[in-house]
């Protein structure tokens, strides 16, 4: 468990004193908290608070969700969702293995908070196949066996869905390049290049 | 990461107001610096101000025919910018800074005003046990007698030598850049020579922006045509890396004599460096080995190295020689 998971949100305290103040001077722009205030552009403000009741939309499904401000994405995902497919590696962003899709664009989800998802929507590898059919992508991982131990697979295989949609498969050299973001200790490199070729092809194929 | 209240508005004035009335408030937009500065403990604000629904993502022309700029907005993410048609096709310099930094999913998420307040990664300023006159004032600065291979040869004090980190700031260097800002005193525009200082004898103080000031636009002039430019980053790996050096460059030809030139450098120093010396040994010359080696000399005139980063004074000036060889010269 987490360190964030470990203070439930019945055991938070109140806001500190320092920051009551603070919402208090603004108290009377701000004319609503919760969920439904947190919401897009032009929306209202949400008040300062340490916990907050949010709806986070992944794989299709929504989920009211009671957190602290500082649980990130990839720990409600994991700890909270149960969506433990992306995977906390390095925690700082370098090694990509927490990789998912916002609003369909690669992000790391370990350098993002679970709060500031609200009103987006959130793909993990868990979403991306349909039911027993595999995403063609997870397909040229499993033929090209672009894995061993297999830890930073799911965020290899997220990076390498958005890579190809984003038109970065054209060759070798540039998927390399683009696919940097996702280290692999195992060493597998070689073959996630052939699958991302492999799966960028098809797509071309596609289009 | 230490408990603090979040709050989200899509209004600048309330975001301003909101940080501006905590004492250690803070912004979040992409949130991949401040996040790893939590978590590290080189941070900890008791109020993160979520500021992703203002309307400040846009990057278009203004301004007349002649002196048209473009105005990128401080969310704009790394990413998009990189891949605007006007960037790509005028701003060359910008987008292959972009596009030299960080990973594919690091600048979908970061912004260009998060880019410009992105702190120094200094091992000794990220790591909490350790003491740095930027995180806790009058500490002391390890770096100076330590593991200083990263740090600055030029701008640097006896009280911090942290470079800092951005391929963008150095970009905006060489396009005289303007950031423009909201405050609790209002709006202003600031030059980005003014905006990001040098240590002295107060490194915890890093830009010219007070408490609660947020950036809402930088500002680049779209150069003349015939203007070429051209970003070198050298670094340890092939990519995803900080610099070790980098050069950007901005150059107008008058026939083969340099009409007008910008030269800026990462890497290297306490702030993005421009360095007029350089560029003065250059303008009304033809660019010749000769004549870049002299603007290399004028370049690290005043450096000061230590211990493990002498080789920078070397290599920066080769990554001079290589940016400008780059652009197409008629060498």
């Amino acid at each position: 468990m987490s360190e964030e998971e470990q203070n439930t949100p019945a055991a938070a305290g109140p806001a500190r004193r320092s920051v009551l103040k603070a919402g208090g001077a603004t108290a009377a722009v701000a004319v609503a908290a919760g969920p439904a205030a947190a919401g897009g552009a032009g929306g209202p403000t949400a008040l300062p608070r340490a916990v907050a009741d949010i709806t986070l939309r992944v794989n299709g499904a929504e989920h009211p969700l009671s957190v602290e401000a500082r649980v990130t994405l990839l720990d409600a995902l994991r700890e909270r969702l149960g969506l433990t497919g992306a995977k906390k590696g390095c925690d700082r962003g370098e090694c990509g293995a927490c990789t998912v899709l916002v609003d369909g664009r690669r992000v790391k989800s370990c350098t993002t908070l679970a709060v500031m998802q609200e009103g987006r929507e959130v793909t993990t590898v868990e979403g991306l196949a349909r039911g027993d059919e595999l995403h063609p992508v997870q397909e040229a991982f499993v033929r090209r066996d672009a894995f061993q131990c297999g830890f930073c697979t799911p965020g290899q295989i997220v990076s390498a869905v958005a890579c190809v949609q984003e038109g970065h498969g054209g060759s070798r050299d540039e998927i390399r390049e683009w696919m940097s973001g996702n280290l692999c200790r195992c060493g597998c490199y070689p073959n996630i290049v052939d699958a991302v070729r492999d799966a960028a092809e098809a797509e071309e194929a596609r289009r | 990461m230490r408990r603090f209240d979040y709050a989200r508005t899509s209004r600048a004035g309330e975001a301003v107001d909101l940080v501006a009335g905590e004492p250690t408030g803070a912004f979040v937009a992409g949130g991949t610096d401040l996040l790893n500065l939590m978590k590290d403990g080189a941070e900890a604000p008791d109020l993160v101000v979520d500021i992703n629904d203002l309307p400040l993502s846009d990057v278009e022309v203004v301004g007349e025919a002649a002196r048209e700029r473009l105005r990128i907005g401080a969310l704009a993410r790394l990413a998009d910018v990189a891949a605007h048609p006007r960037v790509s096709r005028e701003l060359p310099v910008l987008t292959e800074a972009l596009l030299a930094t960080a990973s594919p999913q690091v600048r979908n998420m970061a912004t260009v005003g998060g880019n410009l307040m992105q702190r120094t990664r200094c091992w000794y300023f990220r790591d909490p046990d350790f003491a740095c006159n930027k995180r806790a004032p009058g500490s002391g600065c390890p770096a100076q007698e330590g593991q200083n291979r990263w740090h600055a040869i030029l701008g640097g004090s006896d009280h911090c030598i942290a470079v800092h980190p951005s391929d963008l700031a150095v970009a905006l260097r060489a396009l005289d850049a303007t950031v423009h800002t909201l405050g609790p005193g209002g709006r202003r525009a600031i030059a980005i020579g003014d905006f990001h200082r040098e240590p002295g004898a107060a490194p915890e103080r890093e830009t010219a922006l007070r408490h609660g000031e947020l950036i809402t636009a930088v500002e680049v002039p779209l150069p003349r045509r015939g203007t070429r430019s051209g970003y070198l980053k050298v670094r340890d790996r092939a990519t995803f890396e900080f610099a070790v050096v980098s050069a950007a460059a901005v150059l107008r030809m008058d026939g083969r004599t340099v009409r007008d030139i910008a030269l800026a450098f990462g890497g290297i120093a306490t702030r993005p460096w421009r360095s007029a010396a350089a560029e003065d040994a250059l303008r009304g010359r033809r660019l010749t080995d000769d004549t870049v080696a002299a603007a290399g000399r004028a370049l690290v005139a005043g450096a000061r190295p230590r211990t493990h980063n002498a080789f920078k004074v070397e290599l920066v000036q080769r990554a001079l020689h290589e940016v400008l060889g780059a652009l197409g010269d008629d060498r």
